[in-house]
C-alpha cells in the first residue's frame, strides 16, 4: 500500500524517532511511505485552547495536503483524534461547509499507527525485537476518542523479547492535556505523580504509548526524578529489530 | 454564533455560581490538603467501582443512554411548550406555578410564600437549584431559618461550609471532622458523641426528627417534572425527603426549567439511568412523586417555582445547550481525574466537576467563570460516564472558543493570543515551520543529556515539575530529506528498495 505519513508537528520537531519508527515499520512490511512536504500541524493545540479561527488555516492546509492520498497514518492518537473529531466541526462552526465535507472525507482515511496496522492492514506481528520490560499507557485520545482498544497491546505482545507488564489505573489521564499542563500546572503535576507511581510500581524499564505528547509529559516527570525509567514511542519499539540495538530517546 | 448574546444570565451578587478565584489558584490550596486528597480518592474510588458494577449488569445500557439523550433533546427542542403544558397540569391538580426569571426573583417568591404561611422556619430537601440561587441566605435575610435535612447538607450547613459535590456535598469531610462539627454546632448533640458512623447518623436523626415534626413549610428541588401529568419527582436515599414532602402543610419546589420531561413513560428510562449513575445503586431507597394537591393527604398548599437564571441563555446557543440535558447524577465528577484531586470547592460554583465547568459559565456568562472551561485535560472520561451522553469535552472546547472570541471582540490584550497567533503563522507554511524548527534548535543549548530543566515563562510552568526534551540534532523532515530525497509528490514513483534504517542508528533518536 501507499501510505502518506502525517509526522505531527511535535514528533517532527522534538521526537523524530517516533515518525522514523513509523516509516521503518511500514517499509519493512512492504509498504510505500510518502511524506507530503506541505504538512505542518493538525491545529489541535489551537482548537483546544479556544483559537479556532487561527486553527482554520491549519485545518485547510492539512486537508489540502492529504486529500490526494488513499491512506494516511500518524504516530499519534491525539492528532488523529483531532483530525477525526475536530476538523470538520471547526470548519462547520466557522461557516465553511465545503471544507467540513472535505475534512470528513480525509478523516475517514486517517489512522493512528496501531489502528492502521491491526485494523486496516491486519498485522499483529511486525517482526520487531525489543528485549525490555515494558508497560503501556493507553493515552486518553487513543482510548476514548479513537477507541483503538487492544490494538497497541496486540502489537506489543508479538514483539520478541519484550516483557509486557500491565499498568495500574492505566486508563486514567496522565495530566498532560495540551496547554492544560501549563495553565493548570499544579493539577497536571498531581495527576502525573499518580501516573508515575503506577509506572514505577510495574518495575518496567520503559513506558510506552502511542502519543509523543503524553510521553513527553510522563517522560518529563520520570526524568526530573531521575527514576531511570524511560519513555519510548510505540512506533520505535515496533521498528526495533534484533540487529538494531534500538534504545530510543533516553532523556 | 451570536444568537446567545444578549440573553439574560444569572445575576451577580446572589447565589453560588461564580468563582472567587481562578481555578488554578483555588486548586493549589486543595491539592496541598492531604486530608481532602485522601477523602476524595477514597470516596470517588468507591463510588466509581459501585457504578461500574451496576452499569455492567444492564445489557442495554448504551441504548438507555441514547434514549435518555433523545428524550432530553426533544424536551429542550420544545421547552416552552412543555413548560406551559406542565403549568396547566399542575394548576389543574390544585397546585400553583410561579415563574422566576432569575435568582433574585425566585428568592423573593419563596420568601413571600413562607411568610404567607406564617412560618419562621423551613425544612429543606437537598436541592442544587436552591443552593444555586442562595435561597438560605435570602431567607435568613428575611428572618427565616432554613434547616437542611439531607445528612451531608446538614454537615455542610452546620460547618458553615460549602458543598463540594453534587450528590455527596460533604465528600471533603471525614467522620472525625463530622463528629467535631456535630459536637460544636448541633445544639442537641451528645458531648460524648463518637465518630462511629452509626452514632453520627443517630445524632442527626434525633436532631432532624424534631424539625420534621414541627415544620409548617418544606422547600425542595425536583429531579423531574412530567409535562403531561404535572407530576414532580424527587429521588433520595435517606428518607428525609419523604418526611419533608409529606409532613408540612406547605410545599415549595424550586426547579430549573430544564428538568421537565415530556411524558410519564419517560421515567422508564430515567429511573434506570439516574440511580445507577449517581449512587451506584440499582434503585435508590426513596422515590417520591406528587401531582398537585391530594385533599386530606400531604401538603395542602403545593407551589412550583420555575427557575430560569441563565438557562434560556444556555438554550440559545445551539452548540452549548446540550448542557441542559444534565440530570445531576454526578457520575462525571466521580470519574474526573481533575475533580478527584481538587475537590469541588476549587470550581467556586455549586456545580463542580466536568459538568460544572460547562454549566456554570453558561449560566453566568463566560467572563464570570472564565477559567472553568480550561479546568480539564479533555480526557473524555466524563463523556463515557454520562448517562445522557453529554459530550462534555466538546462543550469545553466550544466554551474555550467562545471565551477567546469574546476576549478578542473586546480587544483585551493577551500574551496567549499573541503566542497562538505566532504559532499559527509559523505553522501556516512548511517553509516558516522549518525556520521555526531551526530557530528552536537553539534550545539545544539549554539541554544537558537531552533534557532541559528550566525554561522561561510561560513554559516555566512546565519545567517546575517536569524536564523538557532538548530539541534533537535533526528534525524528522530534515532526516526525511536526507534519507528519502528527492521530496516526493503524490504522483511520485515508489522509491528504490533500500535496507530499512533502524531507529537507534538515526540522528535525533538518541540522547
Amino acid at each position: 500500500m501507499r501510505i502518506a505519513l502525517f509526522a505531527t508537528c511535535l514528533a517532527d520537531t522534538l521526537f523524530p524517532a517516533a515518525a522514523q519508527g513509523t516509516v521503518m515499520v511500514l517499509e519493512r512490511l512492504g509498504h510505500e511511505v510518502v511524506f507530503p512536504a506541505g504538512q505542518t500541524c493538525c491545529g489541535q493545540m489551537h482548537v483546544n485552547t479556544g483559537y479556532q479561527r487561527e486553527a482554520l488555516p491549519l485545518i485547510r492546509r492539512f486537508v489540502e495536503t492529504f486529500e490526494p492520498y488513499e491512506l494516511i497514518v500518524a504516530p499519534s492518537g491525539s492528532c488523529v483524534g483531532s483530525v477525526r473529531h475536530q476538523h470538520a466541526m471547526v470548519a462547520r462552526r466557522l461557516g465553511d461547509a465545503r471544507l467540513a465535507a472535505r475534512a470528513d472525507a480525509v478523516a475517514a482515511r486517517s489512522y493512528e499507527l496501531s489502528e492502521l496496522l491491526v485494523d486496516v492492514l491486519g498485522v499483529e506481528d511486525v517482526g520487531a525485537h525489543f528485549p525490555h520490560r515494558v508497560t503501556y499507557h493507553p493515552t486518553c485520545h487513543s482510548l476514548r476518542l479513537l477507541r483503538v482498544g487492544e490494538a497497541p497491546l496486540r502489537l506489543l505482545r508479538r514483539v520478541s523479547g519484550l516483557e509486557l507488564v500491565p499498568l495500574g489505573d492505566a486508563e486514567v489521564c496522565c495530566g498532560f492535556g495540551g496547554t492544560f499542563a501549563v495553565k493548570n500546572g499544579d493539577v497536571s503535576t498531581a495527576m502525573l505523580a499518580d501516573k508515575m507511581r503506577n509506572v514505577l510500581a510495574t518495575r518496567a524499564e520503559v513506558c510506552t504509548a502511542a502519543d509523543s505528547s503524553c510521553l513527553m509529559h510522563i517522560g518529563g516527570g520520570l526524568s526530573r526524578l531521575r527514576t531511570g525509567v524511560r519513555t519510548v514511542h510505540l512506533a520505535e519499539i515496533l521498528a526495533s529489530t534484533a540487529g538494531s540495538g534500538a534504545d530510543g530517546p533516553g532523556w | 454564533m451570536s444568537t446567545f448574546l444578549g440573553m439574560p444570565t444569572a445575576p451577580r451578587g446572589v447565589g453560588h455560581l461564580r468563582q472567587t478565584a481562578p481555578f488554578p489558584v483555588a486548586a493549589r490550596a486543595a491539592l496541598a490538603d492531604t486530608q481532602l486528597r485522601s477523602n476524595l480518592a477514597k470516596a470517588t474510588g468507591t463510588i466509581r467501582a459501585k457504578r461500574a458494577a451496576v452499569v455492567s449488569e444492564l445489557p442495554d445500557w448504551e441504548q438507555l443512554r441514547a434514549a435518555g439523550q433523545a428524550i432530553k433533546a426533544a424536551a429542550m427542542a420544545d421547552l416552552g411548550e412543555y413548560l406551559v403544558q406542565l403549568e396547566a397540569a399542575v394548576v389543574a391538580r390544585g397546585g400553583t406555578v410561579h415563574w422566576a426569571g432569575d435568582a433574585n426573583e425566585a428568592n423573593r417568591i419563596v420568601t413571600r410564600l413562607v411568610r404567607a404561611a406564617g412560618a419562621a422556619e423551613v425544612v429543606k430537601v437537598k436541592s442544587l437549584a436552591t443552593d444555586e440561587i442562595g435561597l438560605n441566605d435570602a431567607l435568613a435575610g428575611a428572618g427565616i431559618t432554613a434547616h437542611e435535612t439531607d445528612l451531608a447538607e446538614l454537615i455542610v450547613q452546620l460547618g458553615h461550609d460549602r458543598p463540594s459535590h453534587i450528590l455527596v456535598p460533604a465528600i471533603h469531610r471525614n467522620r472525625t471532622e463530622i463528629r467535631d462539627i456535630f459536637r460544636r454546632e448541633m445544639g442537641d448533640a451528645d458531648p460524648g458523641l463518637t465518630d462511629d458512623p452509626a452514632a453520627l447518623a443517630e445524632a442527626a436523626r434525633r436532631h432532624l426528627r424534631r424539625l420534621f415534626l414541627s415544620a409548617k413549610v418544606a422547600v425542595s428541588g425536583a429531579n423531574f417534572a412530567v409535562a403531561e401529568t404535572g407530576t414532580l419527582c424527587v429521588l433520595e436515599s435517606e428518607g428525609n425527603g419523604r418526611m419533608c414532602l409529606t409532613l408540612p402543610d406547605t410545599l415549595i419546589t424550586v426547579m430549573g426549567i430544564e428538568k421537565v420531561i415530556p411524558a410519564w413513560a419517560d421515567f422508564g428510562v430515567f429511573l434506570q439511568l439516574l440511580p445507577r449513575s449517581s449512587t451506584g445503586e440499582r434503585m435508590n431507597p426513596y422515590t417520591s412523586m406528587w401531582t398537585g394537591v391530594t385533599p386530606g393527604d400531604g401538603p395542602q398548599a403545593v407551589h412550583l417555582v420555575l427557575l430560569d437564571n441563565g438557562r434560556t441563555a444556555a438554550l440559545a446557543d445551539p452548540a452549548g445547550r446540550e448542557v441542559l440535558h444534565c440530570i445531576r447524577c454526578s457520575a462525571c465528577l466521580n470519574v474526573c481525574p481533575v475533580y478527584e484531586r481538587t475537590g469541588g470547592h476549587a470550581y467556586g460554583s455549586v456545580y463542580p466537576g466536568p459538568i460544572g465547568a460547562v454549566l456554570s459559565p453558561q449560566l453566568t456568562g463566560i467572563e464570570d467563570n472564565a477559567s472553568l472551561p480550561y479546568a480539564s485535560t479533555l480526557c473524555g472520561a466524563c463523556y463515557d460516564a454520562c448517562p445522557v451522553k453529554i459530550n462534555i469535552p466538546e462543550l469545553l472546547v466550544h466554551l474555550r472558543a467562545r471565551h477567546v472570541e469574546e476576549t478578542q471582540r473586546r480587544r483585551l490584550p493577551s500574551a496567549e493570543a499573541v503566542t497562538m497567533a505566532a504559532a499559527a503563522w509559523a505553522m501556516g507554511s512548511p517553509r516558516r515551520f522549518g525556520a521555526a524548527q531551526r530557530a528552536g534548535r537553539a534550545g539545544r543549548l539549554l539541554g544537558r543529556d537531552g533534557r532541559i530543566g528550566a525554561l522561561p515563562p510561560p513554559l516555566a510552568a512546565w519545567t517546575r515539575a517536569r524536564d523538557a526534551p532538548a530539541p534533537p540534532a535533526q528534525t524528522f523532515r530534515q532526516w526525511w530529506r536526507t534519507e528519502h530525497s528527492p521530496p516526493q509528490r503524490p504522483d511520485a514513483q515508489p522509491p528504490d528498495p533500500r535496507p530499512a534504517a533502524q531507529p537507534g542508528s538515526q540522528p535525533g533518536s538518541g540522547s
